[in-house]
């Protein structure tokens, strides 16, 4: 499971719908695995205005992964350069959100506790039925 | 007529085989009346090339809910630039069905690789009842082929949890196979009983200005009456049939509602 579908994904609990806690979902003895895609600065440029910035960060100091700039990048940041490719920071945000994958391990929602499981890089969002 | 995706990896003993509901969603998106639409609504993302933001809305998201093989979602992805006149989308799938999920995201990736230059971004295949876990406000376009089939019942989702998972030892039992196949037709009364949960999810789920629904129907969930039902989640709410097949007796025999919000998308 992409970096970047956790962006779109909250705790399933109708009851956290409307808490500010349940989102980002924390990774939990979580096994990363890169998964190679083509780079392509055009669509990190896209992609830029539809992520949670500080969920992001949130999400990459609780992974150990290096550290993003505090505050968004603009998105001619990310298509800089006589290459048009944007350097480092594009390659890192690309890396991060599209080639990094969790393949096992627990999504965890920081209002009520709930850990989702992910295996094979599927994430179970499935509540027993007391929890519905 | 654009390439179907294949689905030969998957098993159609627990998975939703490809029928003609699912062909006629894929002719919909694809017909000029909706990738006209889509264009309108979705077109123009930012130049990578002038380094400007024509869209300050970003990629659109396409969920797909109970996606199953993942024929639609894989369709939608591997030809993005057609629909959307553009590669710039993410696309979702859910399921509650976690063999659908792993088939969907075979599906997808086989689609995406054999479309190089028109393909979209595939994120992943989550397992989940309906939009259960999709942060609300999110979703730019939601397509879904609803267990529509009239039924006594529906599925007993107390043992879900046990079905859902493989077991490596003895293989899946008929019973499991059984449960798994009847979530993705069983609809219970009028065949609506899943499709009213949906409906009830698409306020929040959907993006409040720029969010659309896909859904199919069949003729006995009495269309016309679910139209009324989503005219009355609020001011503002349209609905409008855009596709249909099957002529039995004079009626539709499946039908594709396009439910949006009024509002120009351009202006926002």
């Amino acid at each position: 499971m992409k970096l970047l579908t956790l962006n779109f994904l909250t705790c399933a609990r109708r009851a956290c719908k409307s808490s500010a806690d349940a989102f980002p979902l924390h990774p939990r003895d979580v096994e990363l695995e890169i998964v190679e895609a083509e780079p392509n600065p055009s669509f990190l440029s896209n992609i830029l205005p539809r992520l949670e910035w500080p969920a992001l960060v949130t999400l990459c100091a609780e992974l150990g992964l290096p550290g993003l700039p505090g505050e968004a990048p603009e998105v001619a940041e990310l298509t800089a350069g006589e290459d048009g490719k944007g350097g480092k920071l594009a390659e890192d945000l690309h890396r991060l959100l599209l080639e990094t994958t969790v393949k096992e391990g627990a999504l965890v929602c920081g209002s009520c506790g709930h850990e989702y499981r992910v295996k094979e890089g599927i994430a179970n969002f499935l509540l027993p039925s007391h929890l519905v | 007529m654009l390439p179907t995706p294949s689905t030969s990896h998957a098993s159609f003993d627990n998975v939703y085989e490809p029928a003609e509901d699912s062909f006629l969603l894929l002719d919909t998106l694809s017909a000029s009346s909706e990738t006209n639409f889509l264009r309108e609504r979705f077109g123009q993302p930012s130049s990578a090339t002038e380094g400007t933001v024509d869209s300050p809305q970003g990629a659109p998201l396409i969920v797909e809910v109970g996606a199953g093989s993942g024929v639609v979602l894989a369709f939608v992805n591997a030809h993005a630039d057609v629909l959307f006149g553009h590669r710039h989308i993410l696309t979702l799938g859910t399921d509650i069905n976690s063999f659908a999920c792993r088939a969907t995201r075979t599906t997808a990736e086989k689609a995406s690789a054999e479309a190089p230059d028109g393909h979209g971004n595939f994120l992943d295949a989550v397992n989940m009842d309906l939009t259960a876990a999709i942060r609300p406000g999110t979703v730019d376009v939601l397509v879904f082929n609803p267990p529509y089939v009239p039924t006594a019942e529906l599925p007993n989702l107390s043992q879900h949890l046990q079905y859902n998972t493989y077991n490596p030892v003895t293989g899946n039992s008929f019973e499991q196979d059984s449960h798994l196949l009847a979530l993705s037709y069983a609809g219970g009364v009028e065949g609506m009983e899943t499709t009213n949960r949906l409906i009830e999810q698409l306020p929040e789920v959907l993006h409040p200005e720029r969010g659309v629904a896909y859904l199919l129907l069949c003729a006995q969930n009495k269309p016309e009456k679910v139209k009324e039902h989503i005219r009355g989640l609020g001011a503002g709410w349209l609905v409008e049939t855009v596709g249909s097949s099957g002529k039995q007796g004079g009626w539709e025999k499946l039908q594709i509602l396009r439910i949006w919000r009024a509002g120009s998308p351009r202006a926002l």
